[in-house]
């Protein structure tokens, strides 16, 4: 682990993170209307303590998530958030994949989970990847007028987006001078890209960098997506598929090519929550989900990413090292 | 869809899938039809026979001679299953450190899946060869050579037929997950649920089990075919009775 960033630089990143953070919920803040239990965002301090407010004890709301890292550790996060507020709150994060977890949703199981916007448009709103909407804003309001006519809230989402990203390592990026995707076109036919099975057909992925970006690669090797960093770092794969918020992307000093033609919808991740149990929970929940999601940008999700898949720490840890380094709870 | 198809729901549309390409569910290009079910096809059949002939080309020298000699099979059995109890998922996860992905390091896990019920057939099917029948064998003047190929060999070939059948069908099965490790077999329609749709997953799991259903029937009329004809008939009768037609009471035969 001597590869690993020393705590305290990352301490100081985060702060200066929560520092740019604030601006986003500060607005969250202000149409919440006066409840004097007003506990969670805008502040004046990246320590916004979450308050606990007794009338929230009557509420009990389960917290669901699918079966990966970083789904687990945003359900870890808003379930202990939720909880400083004073709802009684159950887990049940390991719902499988996004069609188990809707279904979990919506037959009551659970009552709030994290999706991300494009996999619900794609996934569950039978909208083609062309058709996706390019920009973060717009992909949410559609999203949430989806979810609506199933009488599901949508939460305003995230800042970090998950989405694919096209990674080289280091050595690769300098000896091409590759920055941008636009970079790959000279000398794609000499590199070898590998990808989840799916990438081969998806305009998100293979498809999309042949037409988009009019690459053309000396070959296509579909692997599992657990092996997404490994085929890189072991040198088996020029070019391979990551996500945004992998821990490896950093640790193991991957370049990712910026996306200069715009071709990655966006994937940032909203709280679906139950029409019941949002009204039934009153403005403290929406605020506290605000709050949290706030500071939840790339670099800090990647980081939280990194303490469970690389230092095994859990995402219940993960999550409470989270809140309390912003100051939500002690 | 056609009328009568889509009167079947899900298992219609899968048909369908297999006859007509459509748009993918993620959009952008065409999946499906019978142009790409044939591609798919033929690549799992080839990394199918490719196990299964490394396989065989293994365990069934192996356990002739073992099972001629009567020893050391129980230890090759075991140390065999160890390719069975080992997911291939793993293997392949593992083969990756020293071959990378490809044809060879899937081929190489299958055939793993693939040698523990060919090696213990062919073990055993040699092992129960009456020895009166061997002793017979050798009192007439056959080398050891000639023991097995004219009486161990056609003696137990139901038994290693029955083996070959088991591993054919396990590796139809299981090079399902090739595609994870850079063989597109028809396991990728079954893992890319978002390009292909519950339909593309359905009709390729059709497919594979159509493959497995026809490699059993084949590999039995096959089996029929090699086998002596006297030995031939359904397996639950007993063979002693018809190799020697019991004639009522007299003669030789003992109570």
């Amino acid at each position: 682990m001597t590869h690993r960033a020393p705590r305290p630089l990352l301490l100081v990143l985060l702060v200066a993170l929560a520092a740019v953070g604030l601006v986003a919920c500060g607005d969250d803040a202000d149409d919440g209307g006066g409840n004097a239990t007003t506990s969670t965002s805008g502040g004046a301090s990246p320590g916004a303590k979450i308050v606990e407010n007794d009338a929230n004890g009557k509420v009990r709301i389960t917290i669901g998530s699918k079966n990966f890292t970083e789904q687990k550790v945003l359900g870890e996060i808003y379930a202990e958030a939720l909880d400083a507020a004073g709802y009684e709150v159950d887990k049940q994060l390991n719902l499988g994949d996004e069609q188990t977890a809707l279904k979990t949703l919506e037959q009551g199981q659970i009552d709030a989970y994290p999706e991300y916007t494009g996999t619900a448009l794609l996934s569950f709103f039978d909208v083609k990847t062309e058709d996706l909407p390019k920009e973060p804003a717009a992909a949410f309001e559609q999203v949430k007028a989806d979810f609506a006519k199933k009488d599901l809230v949508a939460l305003p989402p995230t800042p970090f987006t998950s989405s694919n990203e096209v990674a080289v390592t280091k050595a690769t990026a300098d000896r091409y001078g590759l920055r941008t995707i636009s970079d790959l076109s000279k000398v794609a036919s000499r590199l070898t890209l590998y990808g989840s099975p799916e990438c081969r057909q998806r305009l998100d992925c293979l498809l999309g960098l042949q037409r988009t970006y009019g690459l053309r690669f000396k070959r296509f090797v579909p692997v599992d997506l657990s092996q997404r960093s490994k085929v890189l770092s072991g040198g088996q794969a020029d070019v391979s598929i990551v996500f945004t918020t992998d821990p490896q992307n950093k640790r193991d000093g991957f370049v990712l090519l910026q996306d200069d033609k715009g071709m990655f919808p966006p994937y940032n991740s909203t709280l679906v929550v139950r029409k019941a149990t949002y009204d039934q929970a009153g403005p403290d929940l929406a605020r506290t989900i605000a709050a949290v999601n706030a500071k939840l940008t790339a670099d800090v999700v990647q980081e939280l990413n990194a303490r469970v898949d690389l230092d095994k720490e859990t995402p219940e840890e993960a999550a409470e090292d989270y809140l309390k380094q912003f100051g939500f709870t002690d | 869809m056609s009328a009568p198809l889509a009167a079947l729901g899900l298992f219609g549309d899968a048909i369908d899938f297999l006859l007509h390409a459509r748009e993918s569910r993620a959009g952008g290009t065409e999946v499906g039809g019978p142009g790409e079910f044939a591609r798919l096809t033929w690549t799992h059949l080839q990394v199918t026979a490719a196990a299964v002939a490394l396989a065989a080309a293994v365990a069934l020298p192996l356990g002739l001679v073992l099972g001629h000699r009567r020893r050391g099979g129980f230890l090759a059995v075991s140390v065999s299953n160890v390719g069975r109890a080992v997911p291939s998922l793993v293997l392949i996860a593992l083969f990756v450190a020293f071959l990378g992905v490809g044809f060879l390091n899937v081929t190489l896990a299958l055939a793993l899946l693939a040698v523990p019920p060919i090696l213990t057939n062919a073990y055993v099917g040699v092992t129960q060869v009456d020895r009166d029948v061997i002793d017979a064998a050798v009192g007439q003047g056959m080398t050891d050579r000639q023991v097995m190929a004219r009486i161990e060999l056609p003696l137990a070939l139901p038994l290693i037929f029955g083996g070959l059948r088991t591993s054919v069908v396990n590796v139809i099965a299981t090079a399902t997950i090739a595609p994870l490790a850079g063989v597109v077999t028809l396991g990728d329609p079954i893992l890319s649920q978002g390009v292909y749709g519950d339909a593309g997953k359905l009709a390729a799991a059709i497919v594979v089990a159509l493959l497995a259903i026809v490699a059993e029937l084949g590999l039995g009329a096959a089996q029929r075919a090699v086998t002596p004809r006297p030995l031939r008939g359904s397996p639950g009768l007993p063979r002693r009775g018809r190799l020697f037609p019991t004639s009522p009471g007299k003669g030789l035969s003992t109570p």
